[in-house]
């Protein structure tokens, strides 16, 4: 392995940050290696837009180092302003401009990088290229942030919750949108707090929370930690007494939610049989019954007994 | 879009400037439509208007004879509660009856002008038909010269108007309107040179001060001949300087709001009084001796006299150089407080 390529595309160590009295980021490190997509999983606050915009030089912090393509902002603001490609969460563009105006402004700023019409291009963009920015749908919004973020031709993207508020139609043509970066050799570290969608594009997560990197590895790995292989949901039309759900063995945690219990569990094959006898024994009727693969989502519950999204 | 100049920074975030503003129909409408139809306004209003016959209400024939052939007044005869209401209504400046014991009263608002001079045109008229010959003979030499007349007064009041609202809502709308998108904060996020973005809105200004500044000016020459006496030149060196002295203004106005509501209440905070007190649309010396010397340094009061003294009388710029300091004196230092203070995101 080369010595360039063995530098981490960004390295952060110690990074803390607080405003007045919230710790927003309270001591973190974590590494995106070149080629790689990096998420930053977590709920909304978890510290997340903190610390992309201060790996962006946006916002100073208070404290840790962070060094983006081998480069400090302190020493080298100019030259990574070129080459990095930004996408901030809740921009909104020029209302009354085109498309392809948006573009071209965004791309005067940058020594080097493709044109507007082919930024455009990348982002599938090029129907909309002389309607204004105003009348695009959120999807088509997001796409042109984008393509903003490509006008520099940049290693290196910092991508803040690219998906948050759409469709799932129009998340699936971001997602495939992000996945053509990656093949096209960019780095980038992405923000979300949809599991799926770290689990989908990321080759490493961190999970945030509450200012802190709670876990990480490959979305393998996370799910893999968590000893469990799958969870089980169901309800009842009365309560259900937990204890004895606790005692079936290949059960490693029950939890209760608004309408539901969820087991996670190792075994499907043993605990379901278990689950519906004892709820047969305890005089139940069962009103549900679902069962799915493990995710991250199940990690971060089983790391803090609660749910990414708070339904 | 292939020049090389096309693709300069400063050029694109103009036109950005540019765009925002044109495809705005009611930001063109305020900057542009609005001086027209209000010098037209006040143009037709005023015109003339001391040499129109004086409208005064009588409560008998015999007083309305007694001012016949006397054109300049033109009684009406109204019963006494007709007549009131017209005066109360501003459709007549003057009520004249007789009293039981024979005596003209003259009913009239004292503190104005106009009413005086009716009071005493009335006087005149009813001494003469009562058979007063007055000893010495006069005759009228009407003299009406232009830059004298409300239109030439009120012209370059509604150019200096015009500077000081389109720089101060040009930028302050702009500027916060971009921080509240975090549009400021994305554009940051890119090699651009931060104070090409600020340098953007001075060179949007400057390009719209020709039109801004053209059209009231050549809107006011054809339509009333109000002259430009001083000259094309004087008139843009006191346009611009001007212009940078409420860019500036705007520029520390916005640099820290975050909502248009806060940004708004601001300007109209910053402009309201100078709007009053800088003699837009009547003389700024109407207001005490106490407060001239504050009325002078007000920006606008500046602004306007100067041009005023260049438009109408031909003050060559040495004559105006306490303004162009006092403008000049405004740009440095709000400037310098607007640039330490800006918030970029
Ligand atoms: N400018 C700010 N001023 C005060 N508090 C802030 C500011 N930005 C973020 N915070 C707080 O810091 C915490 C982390 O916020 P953020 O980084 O936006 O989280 P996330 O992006 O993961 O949702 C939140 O509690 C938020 O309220
Ligand atoms: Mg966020």
């Amino acid at each position: 392995m080369s010595r360039a390529s063995s530098t981490p595309a960004l390295r952060v160590q110690g990074l803390r940050k607080a405003f007045q009295d919230v710790h927003a980021v309270n001591g973190i490190d974590f590494e995106v290696r070149p080629g790689e997509c990096f998420g930053l999983l977590g709920p909304n606050g978890a510290g997340k837009t903190t610390t992309i915009e201060i790996c962006e030089g946006l916002t100073p912090a208070d404290s840790g180092v962070v060094e983006v393509l081998g480069l400090r902002w302190e020493t080298h603001a100019a030259e990574l302003r070129q080459r990095l490609g930004i996408q901030l969460q809740e921009t909104q563009l020029a209302e009354k401009l085109t498309v392809l105006e948006t573009l071209e402004l965004f791309r005067s700023f940058f020594r080097q990088g493709p044109s507007a019409a082919e930024a455009l291009a990348l982002v599938q963009l090029e129907e909309k290229r002389n309607a204004r920015v105003g009348g695009l749908s959120g999807g088509q919004k997001q796409r042109l942030a984008l393509a903003c973020a490509l006008v520099g031709d940049p290693a290196l993207l910092f991508l803040d919750e690219p998906t948050t508020g759409l469709d799932p139609q129009a998340r699936r043509q971001l997602w495939d949108l992000i996945d053509q970066f990656k093949r096209d050799g960019r780095t980038i570290l992405l923000t979300t707090h949809y599991m799926d969608e770290a689990q989908q594009l990321c080759e490493r997560v961190a999970i945030m929370d509450h200012g802190r990197i709670i876990a990480h590895g490959t979305p393998r790995e996370l799910i893999a930690s968590i000893g469990v292989e799958h969870v089980v949901a169901f309800a009842t039309d009365r309560p259900v007494a937990l204890a004895p759900l606790e005692a079936i063995s290949g059960v490693k945690a029950v939890r209760t939610a608004a309408d539901r219990v969820e087991l996670q569990v190792t075994e499907l094959h043993t605990c379901v049989p278990a689950l519906l006898a004892e709820v047969d024994r305890q005089g139940l009727r069962l009103t549900s019954l679902t069962t799915h693969s493990a995710t991250l989502e199940d990690v971060f519950v089983s790391l803090t007994g609660r749910h990414l999204r708070d339904e | 879009m292939n020049s090389p100049l096309a693709r300069h920074p400063l050029v694109q975030l103009t036109l950005l400037r540019f765009r925002e503003f044109v495809r705005e129909p009611e930001a063109v409408f305020w900057a542009l439509i609005f001086p027209i139809l209000l010098a037209t306004g006040l143009g037709v209003a005023f015109r003339g208007g001391s040499t129109g016959p004086v409208n005064v209400a009588v409560t008998s024939a015999e007083l309305a004879r007694a001012m016949d052939g006397q054109g300049a007044l033109a009684p009406e005869v109204l019963d006494t509660g007709a007549a009131l209401d017209a005066l109360r209504a501003g459709r007549v400046l003057l009520v004249v009856e007789r009293d039981a014991h024979g005596e003209v009263v003259f009913r009239y608002d004292e503190s104005n002008p106009e009413a005086r001079a009716a009071r005493m045109a009335v006087n005149e008229a009813l001494q003469v038909a009562a058979g007063r010959v007055d000893p010495v003979s006069v005759r009228d030499d009407l003299w009406r010269e232009t830059g004298s007349r409300y239109i030439d007064f009120l012209i370059p009041g509604l150019v200096g108007m015009g500077i000081m609202g389109n720089a101060i809502w040009g930028l302050g709308f702009a500027i916060v309107d971009a921080r509240r998108r975090k549009l400021m904060k994305r554009i940051i996020a890119t090699p651009m040179p931060r104070h090409l973005f600020l340098g953007s809105f001075l060179a949007w200004r400057m390009l719209l001060l020709p039109v801004e500044v053209g059209v009231p000016v050549v809107f006011g020459a054809l339509a009333f001949g109000v002259p430009v006496r001083g000259g094309m030149v004087d008139l843009v060196v006191i346009s611009v300087v001007g212009s940078l002295a409420f860019a500036a203004i705007g520029l520390l106005i916005a640099s820290r709001a975050k909502t248009i509501e806060a940004v708004s209440g601001l300007m109209n905070f910053v402009m309201l009084p100078m709007w009053v007190l800088s003699g837009v649309f009547f003389s700024a010396e109407r207001f005490p001796d106490a407060m001239q010397p504050f009325i002078a340094i007000l920006p606008l009061s500046a602004l306007i006299d100067a041009l005023r003294s260049s438009m109408l009388q031909g003050v060559p710029l040495t004559g105006v150089g306490t303004e162009l300091a006092i403008l000049g004196a405004w740009t440095v230092s709000c400037f310098a407080v607007a640039l330490r203070i800006f918030r970029w995101r």
